[in-house]
């Protein structure tokens, strides 16, 4: 028993960045839980949530690959706002079909990616002004797009990419049924099993892996921190998904963000681009010497990067019902630092998708959380701000211990 | 005359390496006293220890200067004391004015306001006493290397230089320019300053030196007078004169089929377009032999590997490679992988591992389609084939987890290593494959070169530890400027052969 503890301290030790941030987490969101008297975890407050951070989540999902790679993008809240403009001008001023106005606004994203990414990759120039070029050109066009003024609203169709909920699927009786079993007015049935799925999935991975390790001999994680983790994980993702079964269902946005925290996690972490993104952000003469094309993926997280953006230029535009010059603004800072709060390196080669994910829903906490006490919006920038330093100076401080 | 330093039994150790092993160094005031040795005999440390780089108590041994014991405990003290060091790698702010430079950190000043008069005009007759016709506004990086040099003089000079020390001073400099800098010397001399030089050249040491004391392995090994005439023969035997029995593992000697042709192979300095750093060079590979190529740092030997393996270095390159008798086109890194080329790079930290990864990541970078299916890692052949390699080359760590950082030098070159073989390679080149790494791990890999070559493959060597070279190659090339100097049979070969080969030049 004391050799077990004893493990389990040493393991905390070493993975001390990882379990911080779902700590953090955590804690955050019970203190805000128990400071708005309940509020934050109201079904329509969690609903709220998702929409409010999906955009920011989608675009950290594509700023981690560029930090990872050793760059920054700065230029990603411009873009998003440019590609709202767009949307707007075709679908309400043009007449354009949804569908056509989506696939012109992601490929535009990608063609404002490339063409940022093609100055960093080929000719060298910093990321940070490339992208810092980018963010004034792009919030410029905005502006002439839209002629300074607002556009929308937007055909139902096109509102549905944000504020839609995905249908029922299960007999209404069932969801009745289980409202009244649960006192609440409705249930989504259907929400509530892909919650059931998705734990389910998250322990059957977290086994397969854990098996795994030990045949290798990989260095294991106590089994009671296993088991602690995954549970509260577990609990976490079917509480979340019971409380948006009591009120509209799975908003639209969660899936098209799960589906893309998968994809992204999975590239990252189990093929062979997501490696050599890695590699190049880790040393990239090394990388280079391995025989890695380092210009072009560097070229190719920026096209990813704007593509994302766009997507999430979309998603924006349909949630607010119009585009506005001001969308998006100031957007990309939020972004970033859900990623270096995420436990990336500003020096590239370190950080995972899901520590973006965590770092961005920390912030969208603390922004909602905040905003229901009434904080004003001056504090909530100097907390903000403070809540990034302190992330960050935590990794140094720990990787500084570790000598 | 009298003796304005002397170093008694001076003994610095690294962990697990003696690099100083009680050496004793006598410099009389007013001469040019010339250290002479190999690469790593010691002769930098020794710099070191005198300019309080490694400071008072970090060795033992004593340094008596002026009289006096010294302990310096950083370089400020020994400048203070007016020991100056002008390095092989210039420590000049290439943005900045020729006065601004040799003022730096030490500038004329009233409140922290620069007189920029006062500092152009001293600046001005520095220049004239070191013989150099600029402005003291003039750039520094519009001069050349060997203008730059005299700046770094000029700037010991105003210092109040009392020893100047030079290290390889004339590594990077045209003939005509050595001659320049090697007659400053004399004249300083004649102003009554006493230099330090360290340099591979024994022409030019023979031109200046009035003493020269030989560093052999971390030890002085003779003290040489010119009045009693110096000759380059007596300085290289002692330079070189070691045993060489049993640090090398025997292996078979036989070269097979030809591997890999290399023909009139020329490359220029990706910078500077005029200057040709690889000139009409051409040499061969068979298989199961090794090839050692000799020569100084800064000879080109690095930038030849590199223009070969995927055009990594130089523009405008020239040339034909032959890998089996047929063209091959090795034009990218991994074009090169491909026609089965592999090169170990000679600083693994900075360009040949990614330090803050696990053994098993950099073992499989740069044959990921061979633990890959459709773009997917498969985790567990992975871990194999790190494992696999871990357990043929003895890589000593907990598990191919770790993080390659925390591994020793030697076990980072295994892992390097690793990571070349698992692409298959036909020929290696070897650029430095020992270096910084102790005895024994040495031999391990030495062990490993010869069952590369037992395998049939091609291994080309690079290294600046001669006794390696000679003990290890089938074959040597020697490599000066640029250019092959020589071409020999190990049971031709000799130090004293190599040495005289590049130092005749």
């Amino acid at each position: 028993m004391e050799k077990n503890t004893q493990s389990i301290k040493a393991h905390l030790a070493a993975h001390m960045r990882d379990f911080g941030l779902l700590f953090a987490l955590i804690a955050i969101m019970l203190f805000f839980q128990i400071v708005t008297d309940g509020t934050l975890l109201k079904p329509v407050n969690i609903t709220n949530l998702f929409l409010q951070n999906s955009y920011i989540i989608i675009m950290a999902l594509g700023m981690l690959i560029v930090i990872v790679a050793g760059h920054i993008d700065l230029s990603v809240g411009s873009v998003m706002g440019f590609i709202g403009a767009l949307a707007a001008v075709l679908i309400v001023n043009q007449d354009m079909p949804v569908p056509l106005t989506i696939a012109i606004c992601l490929v535009a994203g990608g063609i404002i990616g490339g063409s940022q990414g093609y100055f960093v990759a080929y000719w060298r120039i910093p990321p940070f002004i490339v992208t810092l070029a980018g963010m004034l050109v792009f919030r410029g066009l905005s502006l002439w797009l839209l002629e300074g003024q607002s556009v929308g609203p937007f055909p139902k169709e096109f509102q549905i990419l944000s504020t839609g909920f995905v249908p029922e699927l299960f007999p209404e009786s069932w969801g009745a049924a289980l409202a009244e079993l649960v006192g609440s007015r409705k249930f989504n049935v259907l929400s509530f099993v892909l919650g059931l799925v998705a734990a389910g999935a998250v322990l059957a991975v977290g086994l397969k892996k854990r098996k795994q390790d030990m045949a290798y001999g990989t260095d294991m994680e106590p089994a009671g921190l296993f088991w602690a983790r995954t549970a509260i994980v577990c609990a976490s993702i079917i509480f979340l998904m019971f409380k948006l079964s009591t009120f509209r269902g799975l908003p639209n946005v969660v899936v098209t963000m799960g589906i893309l925290i998968l994809i992204y996690a999975f590239v990252t972490e189990r093929t062979t681009i997501g490696r050599r993104v890695y590699a190049l952000g880790g040393n990239e003469k090394a990388a280079m010497l391995s025989g890695i094309k380092t210009d072009r993926l560097t070229f190719l997280a920026f096209v990813n990067m704007g593509v994302l953006a766009a997507l999430a230029g979309l998603i924006f535009a349909a949630r607010l019902n119009t585009a506005t010059p001001k969308a998006g603004f100031a957007l990309e800072l939020d972004v970033i630092a859900a990623v270096f709060i995420g436990g990336a390196s500003m020096s590239g080669g370190t950080g995972k998708i899901i520590g973006a994910v965590v770092g961005a829903f920390i912030m969208g906490v603390m922004n909602n959380g905040m905003s229901i006490m009434g904080i004003g919006i001056d504090y909530q920038q100097v907390i903000k701000g403070l809540v990034l330093l302190a992330a960050v100076f935590f990794d140094v401080y720990n990787k500084s211990k570790q000598g | 005359m009298t003796t304005l330093l002397e170093m008694r039994d001076i003994t610095k150790e690294f962990p697990g390496v003696k690099a100083l092993d009680q050496v004793n160094l006598k410099v009389e005031a007013g001469e040019i006293h010339a250290i002479c040795g190999e690469n790593g005999a010691g002769k930098s440390t020794l710099m070191k220890v005198l300019s309080g780089v490694y400071p008072a108590g970090t060795y033992d041994g004593e340094i008596h200067y002026e009289d006096t014991e010294a302990r310096f405990n950083n370089i400020s003290d020994s400048e203070a004391r007016g020991i100056i060091i002008i390095h092989q790698e210039l420590a000049l702010a290439p943005q900045l004015s020729i006065a601004e430079n040799i003022f730096m950190g030490n500038e004329t000043a009233t409140l922290g306001v620069i007189n920029w008069r006062d500092a152009n005009q001293r600046t001005e007759e520095l220049l004239k006493k070191v013989g150099l016709k600029e402005s003291p506004t003039t750039q520094i990086d519009s001069l050349g290397v060997g203008k730059q040099q005299l700046v770094e003089i000029a700037k010991a000079l105003s210092k109040d230089v009392k020893l100047l020390i030079l290290d390889e001073p004339t590594a990077a400099l045209q003939e005509g320019d050595s001659r320049k800098l090697l007659d400053l010397m004399r004249e300083l001399k004649a102003q009554g300053v006493t230099s330090i030089i360290i340099s591979h050249k024994l022409n030019e040491v023979r031109y200046v030196a009035d003493t020269v004391t030989v560093i052999r392995d971390g030890m002085s090994v003779s003290t040489l007078d010119a009045k009693d005439g110096l000759s380059e023969d007596d300085i290289v035997r002692d330079m070189v004169g070691r045993d060489m029995s049993d640090r090398y593992p025997a292996r078979e000697r036989r070269a097979g089929e030809m591997l890999m042709e290399v023909e009139g192979w020329n490359a220029w300095h990706p910078e500077h377009l005029d200057r040709q750093i690889i000139k009409d060079i051409a040499f061969n590979v068979r298989a199961g032999e090794v090839v050692g190529i000799a020569g100084l740092m800064g000879s080109g030997r690095t930038e030849l590997a590199m223009s070969i393996f995927g055009k990594t270095y130089g523009r405008r390159i020239q040339g034909q490679i032959k890998l089996h008798g047929k063209p091959a086109d090795v034009s990218t890194v991994n074009k090169a992988i491909k026609a089965g080329l592999a090169y170990v790079t000679e600083d693994r930290k900075s360009l040949g591992l990614i330090l803050e990864e696990d053994i098993r990541f950099n073992t499989s970078l740069a044959n990921l389609e061979g633990v890959s299916k459709g773009g997917v890692l498969n985790d567990n052949s992975e871990t194999e084939v790190a494992e696999q390699y871990r357990k043929a080359l003895s890589t000593r760590t907990p598990s191919v987890f770790q993080k390659v950082g925390n591994l020793s030098g030697g076990n980072q070159q295994k892992v390097v290593l690793a990571k070349w073989l698992f692409t298959a390679p036909e020929v290696l080149i070897l650029d430095e494959p020992t270096r910084g790494i102790d005895v024994g791990a040495k031999y391990e890999i030495y062990a490993i070169i010869n069952e590369l070559s037992a395998q049939g493959k091609g291994v080309v060597m690079i290294s600046s530890e001669m006794p390696e070279l000679l003990g290890m190659s089938d074959r040597i090339y020697v490599m000066n400027e640029g250019a092959f100097v020589g071409e020999m049979k190990a049971e031709d070969a000799s130090q004293e052969r190599i040495m005289s080969l590049i130092v005749n030049e």
